[in-house]
């Protein structure tokens, strides 16, 4: 049940952390006004998810079950500070930018969600894996909705970059639409609860149509046995 | 006894984990905290240098700072920072940092820079929570008119016209958007007043470091 495959494939698609399990949804909806906003906190996150599910990993025959719940906060809380401090240390204007939500990774249910439910009850290297295809499926989810809210609201893709990347990197924003006025829904939060609505709209249709074709497959085997 | 135990032992563990979790913070706050004082040093020198260029002064504006308190004029009642630039030991500039209690969604925090004539060198935009893609216009990067405020002075426009069109003054409001820019105007309008009433003191206080405001 556990094989690497199998989990890789759970955190990037079908227990995606954004579309399926729609936990860590503040920072989710709040960040993403840009792609370059949004991959800053899907890497943060996917950085404390990685460094949580190890260490819960490695301690967890040590942790008697009834206080596993304060020292998962506490290893959390220790790990996003550290990232925290590190970042204003490193990246000071995407710091500036990301501000709040960084401390707030810490609220991130699904952190906690994976530390209770996977890394303290599986070996390392299936709770490192874990954490990191979970962490790059959120990061996913929050480029894809922060390249749709910045292309629809600013008519721009890859602005700012330079907030990450340095100097060199701020050619790299591409103007989609000339004179772009704006769509100023795209960039408030209702717009971030639409485009995820139709991000998840999308995961399903897909999901269902591959179901449609491994039906198929199955039904057209079935009479080729038959036959 | 026995009953306790196992609440003694967990009550342990927890502690040292407690204890090294808040050691590897304490570690990495150490040996970053240098780090970040320095970018937070660079990213303000950087913001009062597009107002007042480096050519203009020699001293070292960042440490030649007084804080002052007027809450009637600065828009808060926290001590503002005044950066103030000297060439050969005589003044050029104030920079002050007052806020715009008054906008559309909360303060706005500005730098003010005020010439010794007291003319405004420019004025910037350092936080603020305006609706994007409205009233975000306020920013430097968004479009020009925060550079509207340069060479004014509180007898150019008069006074009495330190207001946005609407209000028939002389500075444009946005479309979409007249509070933001209304705040920002009467936030550096005071800040102008109270330079004009205090110029004197501000440039012969002595400076009081950053770390204690």
């Amino acid at each position: 049940m556990n094989s690497y495959p199998n989990i890789i494939r759970d955190g990037l698609w079908h227990n995606n952390v954004g579309l399926v399990q729609l936990l860590g949804l503040c920072p989710l909806l709040a960040v993403t006004g840009t792609f370059i906003n949004g991959l800053g906190l899907g890497l943060a996150t996917l950085l404390t998810l990685v460094a949580s599910n190890v260490t819960v990993s490695l301690i967890r025959s040590l942790v008697r079950p009834e206080v596993r719940i304060p020292v998962f906060v506490l290893v959390i809380a220790s790990i996003v500070t550290i990232i925290e401090l590190s970042m204003s240390a490193f990246f000071h204007e995407l710091y500036k930018v990301l501000g709040i939500f960084i401390p707030l990774i810490v609220t991130n249910c699904s952190i906690i969600g994976r530390a209770e439910a996977f890394a303290s009850k599986n070996t390392v290297g299936r709770a490192l894996t874990d954490g990191l295809s979970m962490g790059l499926g959120f990061t996913l989810v929050l480029v894809a909705l922060g390249s749709l809210r910045e292309i629809i609201g600013h008519g721009t893709l890859f602005s700012q970059a330079h907030l990450m990347f340095g100097e060199a990197a701020r050619s790299m924003t591409i103007v989609l639409v000339e004179d772009y006025s704006g769509f100023l829904l795209a960039i408030l939060p209702p717009g971030a609860f639409i485009g995820l609505g139709l991000l998840i709209a999308m995961k399903n249709l897909i999901d269902k149509r591959l179901q449609g074709k491994a039906a198929e497959k199955l039904a057209t085997a079935d009479v080729a046995q038959a036959a | 006894m026995t009953v306790y135990r196992p609440i003694a032992i967990s009550a342990v563990f927890l502690f040292l984990f407690a204890v090294i979790g808040a050691g590897l913070v304490a570690f990495t706050f150490d040996s970053t905290a240098e780090k970040i004082a320095d970018n937070e040093r660079r990213a303000l020198l950087k913001s009062l240098n597009e107002l007042v260029p480096e050519q203009r002064y020699d001293n070292d504006i960042f440490n030649d700072v007084v804080y002052v308190r007027n809450s009637e004029l600065l828009g808060t009642s926290e001590p503002v920072p005044v950066y103030r630039a000297r060439k050969n030991g005589w003044p050029v500039a104030a920079v002050l940092a007052p806020v715009a209690p008054d906008g559309y969604s909360g303060a706005i925090r500005l730098l003010v820079a005020i010439n010794v004539d007291a003319t405004l060198a420019g004025v910037r935009v350092v936080q603020h929570r305006e609706t994007p893609g409205l009233g975000d216009a306020i920013e430097a990067e968004r479009s020009n008119w925060i550079l509207s405020f340069n060479g004014r002075s509180l007898s150019n426009p008069p006074a009495e016209r330190w207001k946005v069109k609407r209000d028939s003054g002389a500075f444009d409001q946005f479309t979409g958007a007249t509070i933001t820019p209304r705040a920002v105007v009467k936030a550096v309008k005071e800040a102008l007043l109270y330079f004009q009433r205090h110029s004197q003191e501000l440039f012969e206080q002595e400076p009081s470091p950053p770390t204690q405001p």
